[in-house]
């Protein structure tokens, strides 16, 4: 078979566009030195010591009964919020899909509870979760008059990361029922099936792999959280917190990477179940597009409660969102409720928050574009092009999405404060702003990536080909038809990479020195202190922040937008 | 209008692709060479899957070919990248650049070329006076009809001048009408700007209007090359006869051969045929004969009984059994003489010069891999 000529010709048509190559080579460069390379050291310090490949360094921390406590712990918690937030965001997503609303209220609240968690840092939950029933809470202490509550511990971590991921589900699912075809249902219907048969005989068996495929991502995510179980968990340690302590607490850096290799092996697994069984037969069932509208549900006997208890838990996780700003302006919590500035005057005055916040959002503010335009031209190349080491940079990019943050955050630990496989090599990037950046780049890269690639998937191709074919070389090409194509979806690549890095965690609190201070970090470390009121004060001004960035995005998107610019003239 | 016509040849051109659901390859092109001259009109025409549009993508450079070379104007571009041959090409789904008006669109190609505003502007209003689009330089492509994107598609590959215009079915996502028209469109303006055109078409009576040269293409293989009237009244195989057109196969044998005239036995019956070359007497053969070439009449050629009769408006439709073999008659003036029913006895009747002989059963055999 003579493939190789075209194959050879292929190779010299790239060769001929010195832009792409030059891209392709920083490309896979980058994704190696900080994905690939963080997760390779950590194998390298978990299996090999000095006599060479052992098992020893992995069967040592397996040993430890309280790391065994922690794996069952992150299991169970991650089983359970999984099925919680599942069914919660079921529940959502089949009201909205399939039931009447009679007021814009209730689509306003669905609304409001579908952007929460996007907007607010991981951890204002917990805080509020403090705040209301704990020691001083409102519920537990004001109206219940309980003295000595104890919310530590692995029933809040639970409660706090179904309310954070359910609203996840929620839009996954959302997407899934909108894609069943109305008269499959209605054909069950017409041969006798009542609601509820309807239900467990045609849309549960439709959405299955869908479900599945929720589950599975909260499961990962929850697994992979950090600041919840830490300020929430009490006594009750995490894989991820456990890593967390192994390096602040014991300085045991080996050890934290071994078990951050036991964590990675975890949430590979899922990430690879997900990504390859689950993720497909999720659009296979459910491909074709509504054909037409779907009849609402009407029935009261099925609306009232549905929409009952909808309302009730929309209601209940704005008020825990709301907790937090009233916390930060009121003098004493569960004692003294007079309004006050003087947190923020604290904040600002005696705790460095000028700093922290220009830190924080000077940083957020060079990684958000970087991040996008990676993630844009990575999606480019993955779904345009043809190349060698195309899946290399696709599945490296992807393989992001699976690694946790404090994996990560070990990986760079061990990769880069003695240089390059320890040997000193690019030690100097270690301890900089620089790094830090870095980290956030590689944590928002997989969603931007993502949303890139579905973007791109919706361009017919031969617009591009046109543009080529009229003379244009692959930057052209890109510059003049795809990015300005993609426009909406850049864009809200950039705010959401800029919102995540600004409210992330997880991996840079292994990575930043003291020299640097993070938002997210100054509020960890206040509520661990229990001074609770700057922490909200610190959050109040974070969401302020990300709310902003959100909203700037849909104004602009709304007068500057793609398909505002196609209606026009 | 273009600078120079160009040619192309493909000289033993293949394309193997995987069977993404056997992980087999397979020739999407096998063994092509074609002789396209400057100024010429061709049609690469064949049903789906034949391998035409890959030919086409060859040409313009998103494919690579296997084996063989391309020549454009007798330079070899197989190394160049589409952006730099000399080729513009007119896209099935259009694929206008959306977020650009009607004259940004037609002036991109003139833009990368670096010229200056104002010959841009000069060569955006001629062209586009040409393709009939003149004094709508602002509209976004939304706003067009199918047929006036049609005409900015053309509009744009025909403005930067390129040596070979390239068509990948143009003409698919419009309605019949329209699409009638636009094919003559297409015919006039390649005439007037004197450029050499690829057309690719899986609708034989747009190639059969307006090629020089119509290419048939079977299973990535060239079947035949020719003019229109060559490949109507001489198919080289059944698959042609049959793709083009309607077709009776009467299958026989040669009985006698006399100079460059003959005659065949056909289910026990003479048939005179005025043309017949390289066969000799007792060798198989087939008798491509043309519907409408044939007539129903008392008395003719091949004796019959007439199993379908229909009144179709302009034409009467007939099928009728000569022994076991079924032979269509389509007779366009039957008012004119007498009309059969089903189950008349009758007779087929055509000219010797009106059958055209295949060698054999006609078949067709594909090269497999």
């Amino acid at each position: 078979m003579a493939t190789a000529q075209g194959a050879s010709l292929d190779r010299k048509k790239l060769m001929a566009d010195p832009i792409m190559v030059s891209t392709i080579v920083v490309l896979v460069v980058f994704l190696t030195l900080f994905i690939i390379y963080p997760l390779v050291i950590l194998l390298v310090d978990s299996f090999i010591s000095d006599n060479g490949f052992t098992f020893d360094i992995i069967k040592g921390v397996l040993a430890k009964p309280a790391f065994r406590t922690a794996i069952s712990n992150t299991l169970i918690i991650g089983a359970v919020t999984g099925v919680l937030s599942t069914l919660i965001g079921l529940l959502f997503a089949y009201v909205e899909v399939y039931v009447k609303l009679r007021t814009k209220f209730l689509a306003g609240l669905f609304k409001v509870v579908s952007i929460l968690p996007v907007v607010s840092p991981p951890f204002v939950l917990s805080l509020s979760m403090i705040l209301l029933f704990g020691r001083s809470g409102i519920i537990s202490k004001t109206l219940l008059g309980i003295q000595d509550s104890n919310i530590y511990g692995m029933r809040s971590i639970i409660i706090i990361q179904t309310m954070t991921f359910f609203p996840v589900c929620y839009m996954m699912l959302k997407g899934l029922l909108k894609n069943i075809d109305p008269s499959l249902e209605e054909a069950a219907r017409d041969m006798g099936a009542s609601r509820w048969k309807v239900f467990t005989s045609v849309t549960w068996p439709l959405m299955l792999p869908g479900i599945g495929n929720a589950f599975l991502v909260t499961v990962m995510e929850s697994i992979a959280d950090f600041a919840n179980p830490m300020m929430i968990g009490g006594n009750v340690d995490t894989l991820a917190t456990s890593i967390y302590l192994q390096i602040t607490g014991n300085y045991d850096k080996q050890g934290a990477a071994a078990m951050a290799v036991v964590l990675l092996s975890i949430t590979f697994i899922m990430f690879f179940v997900q990504k390859y069984i689950l993720e497909a037969k999720a659009t296979a069932t459910l491909s074709g597009k509504a054909s037409r509208q779907r009849m609402l549900i009407t029935d009261r006997s099925v609306r009232v409660p549905l929409v009952v208890l909808c309302s009730a838990v929309a209601i209940f996780v704005i008020a825990m969102y709301i907790c937090v700003p009233y916390g930060s302006v009121i003098t004493t919590w569960g004692r003294n409720y007079t309004l006050t500035t003087k947190w923020y005057e604290k904040v600002f005055n005696l705790y460095r928050g000028a700093q922290a916040f220009t830190d924080s959002f000077i940083m957020a503010l060079i990684a958000a574009p970087l991040t996008a335009l990676l993630s844009m031209i990575i999606s480019y190349l993955v779904v345009k092009k043809k190349f060698a080491l195309k899946g290399y940079i696709e599945l490296s990019s992807m393989l992001a999405m699976a690694v946790p943050g404090t994996v990560l955050g070990v990986g760079f630990i061990r990769g880069y404060a003695n240089g390059l496989f320890h040997t000193g090599a690019l030690q100097f990037i270690y301890g900089t702003t620089a790094i830090l950046i870095i980290v956030f780049i590689v944590r928002s890269l997989p969603t931007g990536t993502r949303s890139g690639i579905s973007a791109l998937r919706q361009i017919d191709k031969s617009i591009e080909e046109s543009a080529y074919d009229m003379g244009a070389n692959s930057f052209e090409v890109f510059m003049t038809v795809t990015l300005p194509l993609i426009k909406d979806s850049f864009l809200s690549g950039l705010v959401t990479a800029f919102v995540r890095s600004i409210t992330a965690i997880s991996a840079v609190i292994l990575v930043v020195t003291p020299a640097t201070l993070l938002i997210t970090v100054q509020i960890n470390e206040y509520a661990n202190r229990g001074e609770y009121a700057v922490a909200c004060a610190f959050s109040t001004i974070l969401i302020l922040i990300t709310y902003a960035a959100v909203l700037g995005m849909n104004i602009f998107i709304k007068y500057f937008g793609t398909s505002k610019a196609q209606e026009e003239d | 209008m273009a600078k120079e016509k160009k040619g192309v040849k493909i000289d033993h051109v293949s394309k193997i692709y995987q069977d993404p659901k056997t992980g087999k390859d397979f020739y999407a092109v096998h063994d092509a060479n074609i002789d396209i001259a400057p100024g010429e009109f061709v049609c690469l025409l064949g049903p789906s899957g034949c391998g035409k549009t890959t030919i086409l993508r060859m040409i313009a450079g998103f494919e690579s070919p296997d084996e063989g070379e391309i020549y454009l104007g007798g330079e070899p571009i197989n190394d160049l990248t589409p952006n730099k041959r000399d080729t513009a090409m007119v896209f099935q789904s259009y694929a206008l650049l959306p977020h650009y008006n009607i004259y940004d669109n037609v002036a991109y190609g003139l833009k990368l070329r670096k010229m200056d505003e104002k010959t841009i502007k000069e060569k955006v209003t001629r062209i586009l006076g040409l393709v009939g689009l003149e004094g709508m330089e602002n509209r976004m492509t939304n706003q067009l009809s199918g047929g006036q994107q049609q005409r900015v598609a053309l509009a744009r590959a025909l403005v930067i001048e390129p040596g070979v215009l390239l068509f990948d079915e143009p003409l698919s996502n419009l309605d019949a009408k329209l699409r009638v028209d636009m094919r003559n469109e297409i015919r006039r303006i390649q005439q007037e700007a004197g450029i050499t055109a690829v057309y690719v078409t899986h609708d034989q009576s747009e190639a059969m209007a307006i090629s020089d040269q119509i290419i048939i293409m079977k299973k990535g293989i060239v079947d035949q090359i020719g003019t229109p009237h060559e490949i109507y009244y001489q198919p080289k195989d059944e698959f042609v006869a049959d793709f083009i057109g309607e077709s009776n196969f009467l299958h026989g044998t040669m009985k006698s051969i006399d100079g460059g005239s003959g005659v065949a036995s056909i289910e026990g019956f003479d048939v005179p045929i005025a043309a017949v070359s390289e066969l000799e007497p007792g060798d198989d053969c087939t008798l491509v004969l043309r519907p409408e070439s044939a007539l129903l009449a008392d008395k003719g050629v091949l004796p019959c009984k007439v199993s379908l009769s229909r009144f179709m408006g302009h034409y009467q439709n007939y099928q009728v059994m000569v022994g076991g073999t079924l032979v269509k008659i389509t007779d366009f003036n039957p008012k004119n003489h007498k009309i059969y029913e089903v189950g008349d006895e009758a007779f087929v009747d055509f000219k010797p010069a009106d059958v055209h002989v295949l060698h054999g059963e006609g078949g067709f055999t594909v090269e497999n891999i």
